[in-house]
């Protein structure tokens, strides 16, 4: 029993180890994918190492469950046990089962707030301040800079099929359905962006699974969120508070590039979005690249 | 005693639909209760299919059809119409599980039939209040389905804001009278419960046998105790979030208008203060019916009966607390998380406590897998998958991660649909023996279960994968990568919906072979007081009061 048991466990952990290398380096989304999206900033490997570390504690105690459910049935069953016992009563095992699950959720609980607090401890000043409002149904990015004369704005809506050849964003791997736009949010690499959340009509959610974050939008409210992508691509959220007839299309996109090439397209996208997202597509976009780090949210 | 109990009158005093409408007697109540939950169930479970089917493939499938045969939209017109629509399915198929399946069964159904009998009073405290408490729910249900046919926003009919029905979607984002029928459809729902709530309270508080202490009480007794001051206490914080919304809507008022000094966020809490303590209401008469079916099976008292009492009471005493974690992304502060995350953890514990006390009462019993028991093992099973995933929930920070994805949905299902209905299925083949005077055959019945088994799994499992991955749940289309688990989700919905057919026809087969099923069909180890009345049991039992020893 104890045996098959460490067994089992050994073969779980084999499974995730597996499960997490394999997604690490997919430039896709699999299909079949069981697990969160690779992280591509420090929060969400911190939640998906929190999340690998609850199933060591959740995925013994289901086995426990079901094992000790299938020993009764066998064990007890009427024609082996014809005789039951009267035994309604034992203190000593009432303590452990009380105190037992105490114990196992301080474990939990400890890296549980370690992980809560570094979501609204950011390491440094941020460098870039977007903000984001949400309508129905897409978003309005507003870069706020020093430079109040020349703010850069633009609108984030769901890239219609019929617009892909003239946005170029014809590869369906790199721009997938539902999840590409046609202005993506572009952020440079390693560097501390702060997002402020909005809503103009009724809530919604600003989501990025691979960065960890994920915040309402509130009309007559502002929230913060910030985040740190140390990967270059190009990365997929999508709205997450239910906001009618739209809500499964309007997705929200980040593309994280060097700050050389943010810098370039900051100054032309001041002008010219279209012109200045061409620009950076041209250079970022190489056929087969492996920058789709979370395409397929 | 109970043979002294048997001798009154055996027949209702009135025929017809006379006996029906003007009910004042618990177990009619019951059965009443027990026939709408049926209906409002196989309503809810048809707009999940249409749903499930809908998902089965990436785009969107059936619902821009359904939109022109059921609105007389035009195709144009349809495909917006269509999202929207979807949208009002899983609005209605939540509020219909809900307020019309789950509770009217638990509480209304097994619970008047079986609350009065357990602990040996003739009907229940008030019984032409029990009479209204049932008859307020068909106009309730009537309203909430008229919704689905009238306007909301503009182009779109049925309420479309999820049963949370956050304002502003909720307010501004649907002018149309569809969400007034609904909020209308709730305030006479909840009156409903709130009169049925003061009823149970009344009932055990007063009218107990002679000799039977709080601490003799049956536990499904206590479960419906429990449930009925949770009602009592979160339902009118329900009415008066809802009339705000309502006022809001059409008198001017802005409670959650921020341009006129309110704040959509002030509904959420007054929504979930009710409707956290709410999802206990649906799950606590559920343990109360396991534990006495997982004892008559394994003809062993319950274990630890105290402590399954108060684990119950202390869940519900918490339950009031930890509303704020249906929140963590709304913008609280970081400390009122904090405070979320510790408060949640703790129920964990009285609901491990009940868990391992039912395998302690199987534990060293003498187990016979008969069709009720089946169902409370695998609810035994089934409740703890879905516990755990509520404790990595309950992290805030982990919760970020998931939130309003399908890991939430897989959760909620788990202790819901595969925990509330499971309860629901055990208590009815436990009881219906006792309800009907007739035995199923148990091969339909255990057809039932395993189907339902297989099929509920195979819908909620892989959506677990789903939230994960990132979907996001009330998403009527999806990008493709997660078709896969989809399909197997929907597969499974097909399943589970053959399961049900095989229910319906179970309990047609009962009711046309008649066979007998005797006072105590179970054996021995039924120790309760329903088992010592005839089945059924005469219109009015108890007319000497059973004693307690």
């Amino acid at each position: 029993m104890k045996r098959a048991m460490r067994k089992f466990l050994a073969g779980l952990g084999a499974i995730s180890v597996l499960a997490t290398s394999a997604s690490a380096y997919a430039a896709q989304p699999v299909e079949w994918e069981m697990n969160f999206q690779p992280a591509a900033t420090g929060i969400m490997h911190q939640i998906t190492w929190f999340e690998h570390y609850t199933l060591w504690f959740i995925g013994p105690i289901v086995l426990l469950v079901f094992a000790l459910l299938v020993y009764c049935i066998i064990k007890f069953r009427a024609s082996v046990n014809p005789t039951a016992s009267r035994t309604s009563h034992n203190t000593l095992i009432e303590v452990i089962w009380t105190v037992g699950p105490v114990l196992i959720l301080l474990f939990i609980a400890v890296p549980s707030f370690q992980l809560l607090t570094a979501q609204y401890t950011p390491e440094e000043e941020a460098k870039i301040t977007v903000k984001a409002s949400a309508n129905q149904w897409n978003w309005d990015y507003e870069y706020q800079t020093a430079d109040t004369a020349e703010p850069l704005s633009f609108n984030s809506a769901v890239l219609h099929d019929e617009d892909r050849a003239d946005a170029g964003k014809e590869d369906r791997a790199l721009y997938p359905r539902l999840l590409a736009v046609d202005h993506e949010m572009v952020v440079p690499v390693n560097t501390m962006v702060r997002v402020l959340v909005t809503a103009t009509d009724v809530i919604h959610a600003f989501a990025m699974p691979s960065f960890g974050i994920k915040v309402d939008a509130v009309p007559g409210r502002t929230n913060e969120t910030w985040f740190n992508a140390q990967k270059e691509g190009i990365f997929y959220g999508q709205c997450s508070e239910l906001c009618g007839q739209d809500h499964a299309f309007m997705p929200i996109a980040i593309r994280v590039v060097s700050q050389q090439q943010y810098d370039k397209w900051f100054a032309a996208a001041k002008t010219d979005v279209d012109a200045a997202d061409k620009a950076l597509m041209a250079e970022v976009d190489k056929p087969n690249s492996n920058k789709v780090a979370a395409a397929g949210n | 005693m109970a043979e002294a109990a048997v001798h009154s009158e055996h027949r209702a005093p009135y025929r017809g639909w006379v006996r029906w409408v003007y009910s004042t007697n618990h177990k009619d109540i019951g059965t009443l209760y027990l026939i709408f939950a049926i209906i409002a169930g196989c309503i809810g479970g048809f707009l999940s299919v249409m749903m499930r089917m809908e998902l089965s493939e990436p785009g969107v499938q059936i619902f821009t059809g359904l939109a022109q045969m059921v609105y007389g939209m035009d195709p144009g017109a349809a495909e917006a119409g269509g999202r929207s629509m979807y949208n009002a399915f899983t609005s209605a198929h939540g509020m219909i599980m809900i307020f019309f399946m789950v509770m009217p069964a638990l509480i209304g159904g097994f619970g008047n039939w079986m609350v009065p009998i357990m602990i040996g009073a003739p009907d229940m405290a008030f019984p032409r209040m029990n009479n209204i408490s049932f008859w307020l729910l068909p106009p309730a249900l009537t309203l909430l389905i008229i919704s689905m046919f009238v306007p909301s926003a503009p182009g779109a009919y049925g309420v479309g804001g999820g049963w949370t029905i956050y304002p502003p979607l909720s307010t501004t984002g649907q002018p149309g009278p569809a969400m007034d029928l609904a909020i209308l459809s709730l305030h006479i729902a909840g009156a409903s419960s709130i009169l049925g709530a003061i009823n149970f309270i009344t009932t055990i508080f007063n009218m107990r046998a002679p000799g039977m202490t709080l601490h003799k009480m049956p536990l499904f007794a206590w479960s419906v105790l429990v449930t009925a001051f949770l009602l009592l206490l979160s339902l009118p914080v329900l009415a008066g979030g809802i009339t705000m919304l309502l006022t809001d809507r059409n008198f001017g008022t802005t409670f959650f208008e921020p341009s006129g000094g309110g704040d959509p966020i002030l509904f959420q809490h007054l929504f979930w203060f009710f409707a956290h303590p709410e999802v206990y209401i649906l799950i606590l008469p559920g343990f109360g019916i396991i534990s006495h079916i997982v004892s008559t099976f394994s003809k062993k008292p319950v274990f630890g009966y105290l402590g399954m009492a108060y684990a119950m009471v202390a869940i519900g005493v918490v339950g009031f607390v930890v509303w704020a974690h249906h929140m963590f992304t709304t913008g609280i502060s970081l400390d009122t998380q904090r405070y979320f995350v510790f408060a949640t953890m703790v129920i964990a514990v009285p609901t491990g406590v009940k868990i391992f006390s039912w395998i302690a009462t199987m534990w060293g019993g003498s187990i016979t897998l008969r069709t009720p028991m089946l169902w409370a093992i695998a609810f035994i099973f089934l409740f703890t998958i879905g516990g755990v995933t509520g404790v990595q929930l309950a992290n805030a920070g982990f919760d970020r991660s998931v939130h309003d994805t399908y890991y939430v949905v897989a959760h909620f299902h788990y202790v819901m649909s595969l925990g509330s209905v499971f309860a629901i299925f055990a208590g009815w083949y436990y009881w219906f023996p006792k309800m009907s005077g007739y035995m199923y055959n148990s091969v339909i019945a255990r057809a039932h279960f395993w189907v339902t088994f297989i099929g509920v799994n195979l819908v909620f499992f892989p959506q677990h994968f789903l939230g994960l991955a990132g979907m996001p749940r009330r998403y009527i289309d999806y990008p493709d990568a997660f078709a896969g688990w989809n399909h197997i989700s929907s597969i499974g919905s097909y399943i589970s919906a053959f399961g049900l057919l095989i229910f319906l026809f179970g309990v047609a087969e009962a009711f046309a072979k008649k066979r007998v099923a005797g006072a105590s069909p179970w054996g021995e180890g039924a120790t309760t007081l329903e088992w010592q009345l005839p089945s059924p049991p005469p219109y009015h039992q108890w007319e000497q009061l059973p004693r307690i020893k």
